[in-house]
């Protein structure tokens, strides 16, 4: 059937971070599917008078076309360093920029394969740089929303492609043959009719005399000729990283570097009426303490007290011994357990249709069974394992951060206004980042960082300690499904209704949702129940909100995916079939748009989840088998968890079979490294991690309290990709969302206890 | 304050104007620039900051300096005994690709060649066991283990 519940494009806070979007938009007109239109044919530009000669190309990515092919003539190479995309050098080495901040998601290795596959290079001639950061030059940076790869696909194969073909004129001007004679191979240019062959080295003087061709006329490979993508390619900070080598915001050193702690009010948005800041002075190594009153907004500059000290350790025993008189009345007063209580009285009862297609009602009085059921789930932290950092020095006017953040690109515009500094005064560095997983797509730790550089003669490096991490995160929020289900004599599900919250900024419009909060219908993602309620009851929340891998999907796929099995279970049918049910007919709902839903896709990857994970196949008591799927962040995945329960509830997850569908695979390492990761990541959430608060501060405050997945715990994973032709999606998140309902639904099989209430800890559970 | 000696990758160092309360992972972060031993908790909880004192494993976010005078250290920057040779968990780790962000694998790293320096040929369990110690945010201990595993294969303990 056509389902306009789904025919939309997925709201920013759906799946993807409104932000982040906003800012991909100020570099394009339109922000279009497949983003090919984004290197313009005189964006490539040569550069002549670079040290040791040879080719180098750089090229805009910025989306905005017309004003840079008018400001930048081709021979104005004055605003281009060498720090450009593909640099030839007549020796023979390759230098690939990578443009976007490694959080471990293996971009600073897969977007430079991109080029040098189409450059057609072997990739052991490729040396990778660090890019600089400058929208200038390098178009978006970012790292969030698994959007790297599908934005850039299409203006990095061009830009290999552009290189090589520029290279090909170049050997056939030198050889007075055609064009068509010779062919691009692993570095060289070979002639066809002899069959004598150039270096690139030798050819790239050449071909940067040469014009630059319009990037999107250049042939690009068919895949079947790729030798880079698809091969398991380790990441190109290895030998950095397992031998100790400074690379992450942590390690930046500056000389007489202070280093800072930055204590905040353990409410949220408490502000300082005084602090015992004399004494803080007078003790051991301590440099400075001071007050920020901040600018109150929370991704920004909340209130607090910074004190700088010679090291670390000093600086974090002084933060021991400051008093704060804390001003509690802006501060949040929320407590979780009110939440949890608001939430079940709101949800128990009718309210406003927020979303509706027939008429669920109708649906629910005809049904032979109908199955009522409450779930719910609580905040998170990202728990980064490099703790919330930034070093930061102010000098001569000007102000120079190196900066661990998913969105490098819009410190400057926020310092610009916090600081009363000129853009063009601000420079950012990206650095190697301890992991992501959303949490540094808002910059408040560069905020603190420079904002306290604004006020000493030093470069400062802030840093937080692992409680002060856990205590002022941007957390994923939680959440409350009554959900009712309408089942006719034939055990087919006819209606859906989730009554549910959803959290919108405390002080607002009570219409935007928090970061990665809100709840549509299309995220039930079955298209083919014909009667379908959402009431969105919408609550404020001054709790910071943030996204989190795979915002909402995150925890709405455990919702959606655990419901649709109890209702499989309700009308005594196989899980698999019921769920290919929901799908219907193999469609795009909405032709052409890689974030409508595509139920092709989705019944070949659980098919292909079902077939490798021995669906239907009998348990041995206390076992189970749980599937579940989820598209999310254009990637589409099916899982099946295998998993024993001993007689004190212990959950061993033994074996998880992973379907995927992105396309195409890139990089086969840092590809499974996603999976695996997601995997392990869906294990450690639903095992025992649960964000609590009361009077507006947070109560966990370390490891212990918010505990990890240890390496005991793991399962086998095995992944298989379905490979399609559709343009190759990210895998920083996709994978995690089917995860919950994989194990909790084979939970259930094992147990017969249906898991309503996360983390499992909850329900007497325990993941060994 | 008095000045404190270790023996850090084999050469001898001196720290001095340092409080003797500084734990080891500041000392060699803060005073030495040795940055390749990480901090993640502070309270020995997810073993980033996991270094050798005389040979043995321990997180040196939980030992003050004044503790480890005159004894000796090993880093991850002095895990390989020569420059040019890598120590086998080291090649293990870029061969099968382990490192997502990277930030906990130094201190993985350091407690698989405490663990391999004690049992040369380790199962799952102890490999696990002796693992047990140290979080990756990321999710790698599948390559970890296989890592390892590896590594032993090729004399890791050495």
């Amino acid at each position: 059937m056509n389902n306009d519940l789904y025919n939309h494009d997925l709201e920013p806070d759906v799946d993807m971070p409104a932000e982040f979007i906003e800012r991909q938009n100020r570099h394009s007109a339109k922000v279009s599917e497949s983003a090919d239109s984004f290197i313009p044919r005189r964006q490539f530009l040569k550069m002549s008078g670079i040290a040791g000669g040879g080719l180098v190309l750089a090229f805009s990515l910025s989306r905005s076309p017309r004003a840079k092919a008018a400001h930048h003539g081709e021979s104005d190479s004055t605003e281009f360093s060498p720090n450009a995309f593909i640099q030839i050098k007549p020796d023979g080495t390759i230098v690939i920029a990578a443009k976007n901040p490694e959080v471990g998601q293996g971009i600073k290795t897969f977007l430079p394969m991109i080029i040098a596959e189409e450059l057609e290079v072997p990739w052991e001639s490729v040396t990778v740089e660090q890019s600089a950061i400058d929208a200038k030059r390098f178009g978006p940076q970012s790292a969030g929303g698994s959007q790297s790869t599908p934005r850039n696909w299409d203006p990095l194969r061009q830009a290999g492609a552009v290189a090589r073909a520029m290279l090909i004129a170049a050997a056939a001007k030198t050889w007075g043959v055609s064009e068509s004679k010779c062919n691009a191979d692993q570095g060289f240019i070979i002639n066809e009719s002899n069959g004598k062959k150039l270096s690139y080295a030798e050819l790239a003087t050449t071909a940067a005399s040469l014009p630059i061709p319009d990037g999107k006329t250049v042939p690009l490979k068919k895949r079947s000729e790729y030798k880079i993508l698809g091969k398991f390619i380790p990441g190109v900070d290895n030998q950095a990283l397992v031998t100790g080598q400074p690379l992450f915001g942590i390690d930046q050193q500056l000389p007489g570097l202070l280093h800072a702690v930055y204590v905040k009010c353990p409410s949220f948005g408490g502000t300082v009426n005084s602090a015992n800041l004399d004494a803080i002075k007078a003790r051991p190594g301590i440099v400075d303490a001071f007050v920020l009153e901040g600018n109150g907004v929370d991704n920004e500059l909340s209130a607090g007290v910074a004190i700088l000290a010679k090291s670390t350790y000093e600086a974090f025993q002084a933060e021991k011994a400051l008093q704060v008189d804390w001003n509690h009345d802006p501060a949040s007063k929320e407590s979780w357990t009110d939440f949890q209580k608001q939430a079940r009285e709101i949800t128990s009862k009718p309210g406003k249709a927020t979303e509706e297609q027939g008429d669920f009602s109708a649906a629910q009085s005809e049904a032979k069974t109908v199955v009522e059921s409450f779930y719910t789930y609580p905040f998170l932290s990202h728990s980064n394992l490099e703790p919330q950092n930034c070093t930061a020095w102010f000098r001569d006017g000007k102000m120079e951060l190196w900066a661990p953040s998913q969105t490098p690109q819009s410190i400057a515009g926020m310092l610009s206004k916090l600081l009363d500094i000129d853009q063009s005064n601000i420079e950012v560095n990206q650095l190697r980042i301890g992991g992501g997983f959303g949490r540094r797509l808002l910059n408040d730790f560069a905020c603190e960082a420079a904002a306290i550089a604004h006020k000493v003669d030093a470069p400062v490096k802030l840093m937080w300690n692992r409680e002060s991490d856990l205590a002022h995160d941007f957390y994923r929020v939680g959440g409350f499904h009554n959900l009712t289900g309408a089942l006719d004599s034939k055990g087919r599900l006819t209606g859906l209704q989730d009554r549910t919250i959803v959290y919108t900024p405390a002080g607002g419009d009570g219409k935007r949702p928090v970061r990665g909060g809100n709840v549509r219908a299309s995220n039930i993602q079955c298209p083919e129940i014909p009667n379908v309620r959402i009431e969105a009851n919408s609550l404020p929340l001054q709790i910071p909100a943030g996204w989190w891998r795979a915002p909402s999907s995150c925890s709405l796929a455990w919702v959606f995916q655990s419901f649709v099995h109890e209702l499989a279970v309700a009308a005594k049918r196989d899980h698999l079939e019921f769920l290919l049910e929901q799908f219907g007919e193999p469609r795009w709902l909405k032709k052409g748009k890689a974030n409508v839903f595509n139920t092709e896709r989705a019944i070949n990857v659980t098919k292909l989840a079902a077939e490798k994970g021995d669906w239907g196949k009998p348990m041995k008591k206390r076992q189970g088998r749980g599937l579940s799927f989820y598209f999310s962040h254009l990637g589409y995945f099916a899982e099946i968890a295998e998993i024993t329960v001993d007689s004190s509830n212990n959950v061993k997850v033994d074996r998880v079979v992973v379907a995927a569908d992105v396309g195409m695979l890139l990089n086969k390492s840092g590809g499974e490294n996603q999976v695996e990761g997601s995997v392990i990541d869906g294990i450690s959430t639903l095992a025992d991690q649960e964000i609590t608060f009361e009077n507006g501060a947070v109560k966990e405050s370390n490891f212990d309290t918010y505990p990890l997945l240890r390496m005991s715990a793991q399962p086998n994973i095995e992944i298989h990709w379905l490979t399609s032709d559709y343009s190759p999606t990210g895998l920083g998140e996709p994978a995690f969302p089917p995860l919950a309902a994989a194990v909790t639904n084979a939970i259930h099989q094992a147990t017969g206890k249906r898991i309503r209430a996360m983390p499992i800890s909850k329900e007497g559970f325990k993941i060994v | 304050m008095p000045t404190i000696s270790i023996n850090v990758n084999g050469e001898l160092r001196e720290i001095s104007d340092i409080d003797p309360n500084t734990p080891l992972l500041w000392a060699l972060r803060d005073h030495l620039q040795m940055v390749g031993t990480k901090f993640g908790c502070g309270k020995g909880l997810c073993g980033a900051c996991t270094v050798h004192l005389n040979g043995a494993a321990v997180r040196s976010c939980s030992i003050p300096i004044s503790e480890v005078d005159g004894q000796s250290v090993t880093t991850i920057e002095g895990l390989a005994a020569k420059a040019h040779k890598l120590h086998p968990l080291q090649d293990a780790w870029m061969e099968h690709d382990v490192p997502q962000c990277g930030y906990c694998q130094a201190g993985q790293i350091m407690s698989a060649a405490s663990l391999l320096s004690r049992n040369a040929n380790p199962s799952d369990t102890d490999i696990d066991d002796a693992m047990a110690g140290n979080l990756c945010r990321c999710g790698t201990y599948k390559r970890i283990r296989k890592a390892i595993h590896s590594a032993a294969t090729k004399g890791g303990a050495a």
